[in-house]
């Protein structure tokens, strides 16, 4: 039985400088894989390191940092039984990463999803259209700079979208170890 | 104008077999008894619906339990749950496809105002798209509690002057 910590040592040694350093938090294994060769780490993971299941993909948006975007792909191997979280940074610019559908067919839907919320392509993807919103929505609504009560956008017979009122929200909860009234939601300002 | 459409009172003893009432009472209360349901159901408020549909609450009680999943057979739109702005325009579609006359219930939050979604993704209530007659609050509202819009809405078409408008309707086609 492979742990974490050790298919992660694996994965140093495949890759070299191309692997960018590993975090440990609450016993869950983290591992930064450059962009150029995270397809090349993931084939490693799926096929010599045994991790057969991807659990989840999903998009960040690290605003005003660089690169601004990372792509989490959360692994699984029923093997042995032990996850591993491997993330890359996407550039702004380019905002491409390839796909690994070919690897794990369930990341054909999540890669859509990822699109469709952050605007980052996956190359090689079969299928590459939007999976919530619809065809022809000018935004990506996950990203930090979308505000969080929409905008206007009109599609004649498919559909249209509009700001929400927020009535002075949205309603923020701040993290501190403060009693409930500190910690509740209330109306805050924003730097935008 | 106003127009009185009360029914007009009955006695069993004087009248036997014969009612006396007027047309638009008569025509209210048929329709007021029989409003076929078109369930369009979208989020957690359907199961409610469902709810009420079933023998615990029994909303044939009131006449309304033939659910049409066909809006041509239908007449009240029962809006359950969120609207999305994906699914909006295809809701308009359904309701323009009923025929008339016809009303709308906005169910629960969601379908009222958006409800707890001032999101991107959510219309801020169906009554953006459709002339609403009830709103039922709630998220979602207790079977109970559409039960008692169910039972708004029926008071609110007994005092509709229906024949008064389908005459008018009727001239203004004429003319």
């Amino acid at each position: 039985m492979m742990d974490a910590a050790e298919a992660s040592k694996k994965l140093e040694q495949e890759l070299g400088n191309d692997f960018q350093g590993i975090t440990s938090f609450r016993d869950e294994v983290s591992v930064q894989v450059s962009s150029e060769r995270i397809k090349e780490a993931l084939a490693f993971c799926r096929k010599t390191l045994g991790f057969d299941y991807l659990v989840d993909l999903s998009g960040v948006d690290n605003m005003n940092e660089q690169p601004r975007y990372e792509v989490v792909y959360e692994l699984y191997s029923y093997e042995h039984g032990c996850h591993l979280r491997v993330k890359t940074g996407v550039d702004e610019a380019e905002r491409e990463v390839p796909s690994v559908v070919d690897l794990w067919p369930t990341a054909n839907w999540h890669e859509r999803e990822a699109y469709d919320m952050f605007g980052v392509t996956f190359k090689g993807h079969p299928d590459m259209r939007r999976i919530l919103m619809w065809e022809g929505y000018p935004y990506f609504p996950l990203r930090k700079d979308f505000p969080l009560a929409g905008k206007q956008s009109e599609m004649p017979d498919v559909a249209f979208s509009d700001s929400a009122p927020l009535e002075g929200g949205p309603f923020v909860t701040s993290p501190t170890s403060a009693g409930t009234d500190k910690r509740e939601p209330r109306s805050r300002e924003f730097d935008s | 104008m106003a127009t009185e459409t009360a029914p007009a009172a009955y006695d069993s003893k004087i009248e036997g077999n014969i009612i006396f009432t007027r047309l638009d009472a008569a025509i209210n209360w048929m329709r007021s008894n029989s409003l076929w349901p078109m369930p369009m159901g979208l989020a957690c408020c359907a199961i409610e619906l469902m709810a009420t549909g079933a023998s615990r609450f029994d909303i044939s009680r009131f006449g309304a339990e033939v659910m049409r999943f066909s809006p041509r057979q239908s007449d009240v739109m029962i809006v359950a749950g969120t609207v999305t702005y994906k699914m909006a325009l295809a809701v308009k579609r359904i309701y323009d496809q009923m025929p008339e006359p016809k009303w709308v219930i906005a169910m629960g939050a969601c379908a009222s105002s958006g409800g707890m979604y001032r999101s991107y993704a959510v219309l801020q209530g169906i009554d953006h798209l459709l002339p609403v007659d009830v709103y039922i609050s709630g998220c979602p509202p207790r079977p109970e509690a559409l039960l008692e819009g169910l039972m708004r809405l029926q008071g609110k078409i007994a005092e509709e002057n229906s024949l008064i408008a389908q005459k008018r309707e009727l001239l203004e086609e004429i003319s």
